[in-house]
């Protein structure tokens, strides 16, 4: 090996000194202390969280006391247990469709901003943020009041005398969650949608034009594809959340509807097994990584163009 | 009058208007444009020329008038069932998309078989000099690629009419002048009509058979490069067109067509016309600054000739252009001249003796 690397000349030496040292200028001294608090900030509240996190879904909890032999105990029942794996299948799932409903509404939105918008658009998207000036928690107990069963969806329907009993697939379920979480989320996926719509050359669109596709034709061919960067960010930014998501599920889920955030929330306190807690916890979050990578690699060839 | 207007034209614009509001960005426009003809609308910028292209397109529709093209009224014919393809300013390459499925996008939709749409793809490429280029990535092409791409694209559609909105004007200047003459010549090979949208006149001049002159929304002039070089309607299409020299005269006499003018300081002299100036109209005269000759030696000889003071010497290698003051008046006028042996450049402030003929006067 070492006889193959002296023949040939043209190697670069890798164990010479690099020719480039970067030197510590007083304006790097200012970088570094322009990006120091918030590194610090991180460190403390992510990183730091995070390992606490990891190390504890390796300890075990002998009633009071935290045993604190490494073991892979908490993660095995995490994955063997019945009711873990159906709570964590459904998370995806629930959030899964709520990823979908949630894209498939605001990207309609997003167009109409974009491309219909004109000198309203910054209106129009200040309108879309009006949700944020309550809280949460207020918006999912009107969703409540909406869709409750004397709420204003039933309320209506009965009154006008469409239905007798009132409909029962709309609280206390995975409906209810996946409604209101759409609903909440909608702004998130509107505006990284009606940002790379912006961003789409409007001459592209007339060249498809030129070239005889029709409107539908070209929205497939050529509006679709360039809207991707967005379409996939809306995605994750739904997506990565919602699955961890725990008021929604715990106020509007019912039994059916219950997802693996609150089932965590049970380890770390009533069950007080926060290292089991600590490993479902470590599990969704792999999980959650693993499916946005492989989302994020399914579409990468929309990913790599250049506008 | 001659056979060209017997023929159907391929496009017939007739009294195109078209507003925005309160700006009118065409006023009246009528063209015909013959079959196979490299036909170009020249003008500043903002004088309508790409709002006319746009119509043609049907991406634009005009407020008044209508477009005819191939003898079918175009007025609800939407852009993508017309025969026309486009070459974009900004070439509008597809960035998700390689070279040949940018090429190929407008037969796709055509239900032809891949192995037919792979030949024609490559055709195309062949016909702009891109062979080999297919799975190339669009993003990674030069300028003067991109643009071979969107005329490959444009004309594996054999339009009726390629429209190209200056195509040429995000080149440098060497790749400009290949790419005039690469276009003239794929013009002719392809021998489909060309509708070029430039504001450079040197480029229309050398590309077009025949070019409209646009300013401000109106025609000025249609007429072959020659013609309107040689004979331009008005003072304003004189000097966009090339440099003109405006001198003012006076009309003496206008019998049998013959005019007799006394232009300012140059002196009288009578020439063949058809005009119907009348006696003592104050008129102005155009001449070319190469219809102006320095009279090197005092033996050399003009028909005409005045004494001049050079104010200016610019070098260009191959010519010179002196700016002069025609003696005892404030009237400048620019004189060119070809740098032959036995011509020195002149020094500025030295006087020389200025020749010229009464056959390169341009009345205006
Ligand atoms: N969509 C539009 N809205 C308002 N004014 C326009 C629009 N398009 C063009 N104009 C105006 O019409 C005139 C001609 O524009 P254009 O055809 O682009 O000129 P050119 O291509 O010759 O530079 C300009 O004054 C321009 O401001
Ligand atoms: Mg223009």
């Amino acid at each position: 090996m070492s006889k193959e690397i002296k023949s040939s000349k043209a190697l670069p030496n890798i164990w010479q000194k690099p020719k480039f040292v970067p030197k510590m200028t007083p304006r790097s001294w200012t970088g570094i202390a322009l990006i120091s608090p918030p590194f610090a900030y991180s460190l403390l509240m992510l990183a730091a969280p995070l390992l606490l996190v990891f190390l504890l879904s390796m300890w075990t909890q002998n009633y009071l006391e935290l045993d604190r032999t490494f073991t892979f105990a908490n993660y095995k029942e995490a994955a063997s247990e019945k009711l873990y794996q159906v709570l964590m299948i459904r998370s995806v799932v629930i959030s899964g469709v709520v990823t979908i409903v949630t894209v498939l509404l605001a990207y309609p939105i997003a167009y109409y901003i974009a491309f219909f918008g004109g000198k309203r658009k910054s209106m129009w998207l200040l309108l879309i943020t009006i949700p944020f000036w309550t809280s949460y928690l207020i918006r999912v107990f009107l969703w409540k009041v909406i869709l409750g069963y004397n709420g204003v969806i039933n309320g209506s329907l009965m009154g006008l005398g469409f239905i007798e009993e009132p409909l029962t697939f709309i609280l206390y379920n995975a409906n209810a969650v996946v409604i209101t979480l759409a609903h909440a989320w909608a702004p998130f996926a509107i505006l990284p949608i009606f940002v790379s719509l912006s961003r789409i050359d409007f001459s592209l669109l007339e060249a498809a034009r030129d070239l005889g596709d029709g409107p539908l034709r070209r929205f497939f061919r050529v509006t679709l594809p360039l809207s991707m960067p967005g379409v996939v960010a809306a995605s994750l930014i739904v997506f990565i959340p919602t699955v961890g998501d725990y008021v929604t599920p715990r106020l509007l889920g019912g039994t059916n509807g219950l997802m693996i955030a609150n089932m965590i929330q049970i380890q770390f306190g009533k069950a007080n097994n926060a290292p089991l807690g600590s490993a479902l916890a470590v599990s969704a979050m792999i999980i959650v990584a693993s499916a946005s990578i492989a989302f994020v690699l399914l579409n990468r060839r929309f990913l790599k163009v250049k506008g | 009058m001659t056979k060209q207007h017997e023929r159907e034209p391929i496009i017939n614009i007739q009294n195109v208007e078209k507003h925005y509001g309160s700006v009118t960005a065409l006023d009246g426009v009528s063209i015909k444009i013959e079959a196979g003809e490299f036909f170009s609308l020249l003008g500043p910028s903002g004088c309508g020329k790409t709002t006319l292209l746009r119509i043609i397109s049907g991406f634009d529709n005009p407020s008044v008038g209508t477009v005819f093209i191939g003898g079918a009224d175009m007025t609800d014919v939407p852009p993508n069932e017309r025969p026309t393809n486009m070459v974009f300013q900004s070439y509008a390459i597809f960035p998700h998309l390689n070279v040949a499925d940018n090429v190929g996008y407008g037969l796709k939709k055509q239900k032809l078989p891949k192995e037919e749409i792979d030949r024609r793809v490559d055709d195309a490429l062949k016909l702009v000099d891109l062979e080999g280029y297919g799975p190339r990535e669009s993003h990674a092409l030069s300028g003067g690629q991109r643009q071979r791409v969107a005329l490959a694209r444009a004309l594996i559609m054999k339009p009726k009419v390629l429209l190209l909105d200056e195509p040429l004007s995000a080149l440098d200047k060497k790749l400009r002048e290949t790419m005039q003459s690469e276009l003239r010549k794929l013009q002719r090979t392809v021998g489909i009509t060309f509708v070029l949208v430039t504001h450079d006149q040197e480029e229309a001049l050398t590309m077009s058979d025949r070019i409209a002159v646009m300013f401000d929304g109106r025609i000025a002039q249609i007429d072959s490069p020659e013609g309107l070089y040689r004979r331009p309607i008005s003072r304003r299409v004189a000097s966009f067109i090339g440099v003109m020299n405006f001198i003012p005269a006076t009309v003496i006499e206008n019998t049998n067509k013959i005019l007799s003018l006394n232009i300012k300081s140059l002196g009288q002299l009578d020439i063949k016309t058809s005009s119907a100036l009348k006696k003592s109209e104050v008129i102005t005269v155009g001449i070319r600054p190469e219809m102006l000759t320095i009279l090197y030696n005092k033996s050399d000889t003009s028909e005409y000739s005045f004494n001049a003071s050079i104010e200016n010497a610019s070098y260009y290698g191959d010519m010179t252009y002196y700016e002069v003051f025609i003696e005892d008046t404030d009237i400048k006028a620019t004189v060119s001249m070809r740098n032959t042996a036995g011509r020195p450049v002149l020094e500025i402030g030295s006087k020389a003796r200025v020749g010229w003929g009464k056959d390169s006067i341009t009345i205006l």
